[in-house]
């Protein structure tokens, strides 16, 4: 299963699916990302964590943690 | 005409600009009940008396943060007239995920499309009109900063409040509309029939609260929610989801023109790759950090903005206090009535004025750097290194704060959004050793180690390590392990700062300080001045006399408990340690009162033969440990209770910091004394290996949260 952990900084994916499940899963999904939406991984923090991604025309960071519940293409 | 509006909207869609822009100056700021989450009301300017109610900037409805279940609350249980929710226009998506939500409350809904100019400026357009027909409520294209359109929103939101009409609700596919039919059925009659349609989409969107409360219908309604859910490949919660972002894109992909966006990105895309640019990212951060620090505290002979101002806010304080004195001795005031009004309640209100200042100073900064959207980028690049311990990166400002002082430290918390950070940043701040601690080190450092500077270095080692230990620590209980807050922030757009946003943000602050710990701060001064200024047969002493004291004599019965801690043996360390509660400098003050000298140096040089005779090395450093983990002065307790919120928590918090403290200091007095080789009872040594154990058992026991974080359930 490819997640959005695995996509390197500057590429586009699209979303798969989402797993998990209760606060977090929700979070996610508030935020915009749910299945077929387009994501672009901007770039990481200095220290190689969290992320910072587009979805839906705004900026989002998450932990890579919390990326690897979101499978992507 | 007595109408309730609810203002909704997103974080950062300009909510705040706009409650201030309609309510001018008829605010009231408190806090939702039992939660530390701002309640703002006001009345909107130009009509007669329309309540203004600012729900906290939310995502969503769902019910997991302490600002969802706040809204949600309201907008279910209390049912405004109507909702007034703030829209950005250039984040249409996701703003509307929330206003879909809200049209299915079925309280009258009027969308303010904010931000439209910053719309313009890019070069795309929104048609307002189709935007409207689509949702099927009214919308207005308005710029909550420049004042555009605000007239015409208040008289349709007005309109709408007194029409009662509900928007029509968005609807989804039909094998979810038969779901949500099916699901109608079954409540009817069990919820308010206008929110109907909300409690049916969240109870087969598995909505936790709802589903609790209709656990019955929901089970009568399983297979059917099966079915769906096996068609879709999905679960329930993910297919609502999907079904509401598809209604949303469907509509925005009719009624939004975009233009050609610049290659090189907007200007703030451009300082953003700068700011939080992979190296110079932490440089960035820890010198706007330290210009904010220094800015305020000042660094060597350099007095910062905040301290010169509360220096001669004190003096003048002081100078008060004389006068009033002389003025009480003059017109024959009764001396004990003299002594309580100018040592204890002036010298107790003074104690929080003196502190406004510095932290007004210190809001404003915050408030400046939150409203510029900076405070979310120290949060990206700290998080790696707090969420070791426990916390987020937000947490770090908080404690850099506290080493100048532990109340706006404690008050800085107010910035996490996760409570349950937030409480333990705002109970552990004071570890950290604040200005007024500096001169007990000194004392000590200068009595017993010849001025040793690695006593200092020691005690904020000694600070930093109880900060980040209790983050591990506290996190595993369960008071604190509730509320998961998922790192998943927006990083909104740079900007410039809206004064008025940012004086007013710095003024509510100030004064929800003054109100909730001047309380506690007056208080307790008066209790421990009446402690110090009569004997046991409540016979006057006069103020500050301290010898043959009540407060002595509770002192001598208490200090035994300090035996073990190697400094039990003299009670005037006993007393010290209580009247450092008002301020940790007093230490030293009542040192000389207690061994008899007049007059006493700031780092009470002259006791210091007498302290290096009582003490011996490992005792101080116990004594000195002690004063720096345990409760600090009354001024940060009160900081603490508003930001705790409940007497409660914060008398865990304080029981927290004194047991600490005491265990951290037996474990210093024992090792040492045997590293350094005093006398030492062996029992004591047994118990502090035994703590110790403990507190590495702690440290290292699995969190027994950690696993299901994301499935704990509120109670």
């Amino acid at each position: 299963m490819k997640t959005l952990r695995n996509i390197g900084c500057g590429e586009t994916t699209k979303v798969v699916k989402l797993h998990g499940e209760g606060a977090l899963k929700r979070r996610i999904m508030d935020m915009g990302i749910t299945k077929g939406c387009e994501i672009y991984v901007r770039k990481v923090a200095p220290l190689g964590d969290p992320i910072e991604i587009t979805v839906r025309g705004y900026e989002l960071t998450l932990r890579k943690s919390d990326a690897e519940m979101i499978e992507v293409q | 005409m007595n109408v309730t509006i609810a203002l909704a909207g997103n974080p950062n869609s300009g909510k705040t600009t706009m409650f201030n822009k309609l309510t001018g100056s008829s605010q009231r700021v408190g806090n939702w009940p039992g939660v530390t989450v701002d309640k703002k009301v006001g009345k909107i300017k130009g009509t007669d008396g329309a309540d203004l109610v600012d729900l906290p900037g939310v995502y969503s409805l769902s019910p997991y943060s302490p600002e969802e279940i706040v809204s949600r609350n309201f907008l279910v249980d209390e049912r405004p007239d109507a909702i007034l929710n703030i829209v950005d226009a250039t984040n249409l998506e996701r703003n509307l995920f929330l206003t879909l939500q809200l049209i299915d409350t079925g309280i009258p809904t009027v969308i303010a499309l904010n931000m439209i100019d910053a719309v313009e400026k890019l070069g795309d357009t929104i048609d307002v009109k189709k935007l409207s027909g689509a949702l099927g409520c009214p919308v207005v294209a308005v710029s909550a900063l420049k004042g555009t359109g605000i007239d015409e929103m208040v008289s349709e939101v007005l309109k709408a409040a007194q029409s009662k009409k509900a928007c029509e609700p968005i609807r989804f596919k039909d094998d979810i509309e038969s779901l949500i039919t099916s699901a109608e059925k079954r409540l009817n009659g069990k919820v308010p029939d206008a929110s109907l349609r909300f409690h049916a989409v969240k109870l087969i969107e598995n909505d936790e609260v709802v589903n609790e409360k209709f656990a019955d219908v929901r089970k009568d309604m399983e297979s059917e929610i099966e079915k769906v859910e096996e068609a879709h490949d999905d679960d329930m919660d993910s297919i609502i989801a999907d079904a509401r972002y598809n209604n949303i894109s469907d509509i925005t992909s009719k009624v939004v023109k975009k233009a050609k966006r610049d290659p090189r990105g907007t200007i703030s895309d451009r300082i953003d790759r700068i700011v939080t640019h992979r190296i110079l990212g932490i440089p960035i951060f820890l010198c706007v950090m330290a210009l904010l620090f220094f800015g305020i505290i000042g660094y060597g002979d350099i007095t910062g903005i905040g301290t010169y101002c509360t220096d001669w806010l004190n003096e003048y304080i002081g100078v008060l206090m004389e006068d009033i004195a002389l003025w009480c001795e003059e017109n024959g005031v009764d001396e004990i009535l003299a002594s309580l009004l100018v040592d204890g309640i002036i010298g107790g209100v003074g104690a929080v004025i003196g502190f406004l200042p510095q932290m007004l100073i210190l809001f404003l900064g915050l408030c400046i750097l939150e409203d510029i959207g900076y405070m979310s980028r120290i949060a990206f690049v700290m998080d790696r290194i707090f969420r070791y311990f426990g916390l987020s990166g937000k947490s770090f400002i908080p404690v850099l704060v506290g080493t100048g002082c532990g109340v706006p430290g404690i008050l800085a918390s107010r910035t996490i959004e996760s409570e349950r950070d937030r409480r333990i940043t705002a109970m552990t701040v004071t570890f950290i050793p604040c200005g007024a601690k500096l001169p007990v080190i000194a004392m000590i450092a200068g009595a017993i180690f010849g001025g040793d500077g690695m006593v200092a270095l020691f005690s904020y080692i000694l600070g930093a390590v109880c900060v980040l230990i209790s983050g591990i620590i506290l996190k595993k209980w369960k008071r604190f392990a509730g509320d998961p807050a998922p790192f998943i922030m927006e990083l909104p757009p740079y900007h410039i700062p809206n004064w008025m946003n940012v004086i007013k943000g710095t003024l509510d602050r100030g004064w929800a300080f003054v109100k909730n710990a001047g309380t506690i701060i007056l208080l307790s001064c008066v209790i421990l001045w009446a402690l110090m200024s009569f004997d046991t047969s409540f016979n006057w002493i006069g103020a500050n006399g301290t010898s043959d004291s009540i407060l002595q004599t509770i002192g001598e019965a208490i200090s035994v408990i300090f035996v073990p801690l190697g400094w039990g043996d003299e009670w005037q360390l006993t007393v010290g340690t209580f009247t450092g509660l008002i301020a940790k400098e007093n230490i030293i003050g009542t040192f000389g009162v207690l061994f008899g000298f007049e007059e006493i140096g700031e780092e009470g040089e002259e006791i210091w033969m007498m302290l290096s005779l009582i003490l011996t090395k490992a005792e101080a450093l116990s004594f000195l440990a002690f004063n720096l983990i345990c409760a600090p002065c009354f001024a940060a307790i009160g900081a603490m209770h508003r930001e705790l919120g409940t007497w409660k928590s914060t008398a865990i918090a304080i029981g927290y910091q004194c047991v600490l403290a005491y265990a951290v200091s037996m474990i210093l007095y024992a090792f040492l004394s045997l590293f350094w080789g005093y006398e030492v009872d062996t029992v004591i040594v047994v118990v502090a290996v035994i703590l110790l154990a403990i507190l590495v058992y702690l440290l290292c026991a699995k969190d027994p949260f950690k696993v299901i974080d994301n499935a704990i359930k509120r109670d």
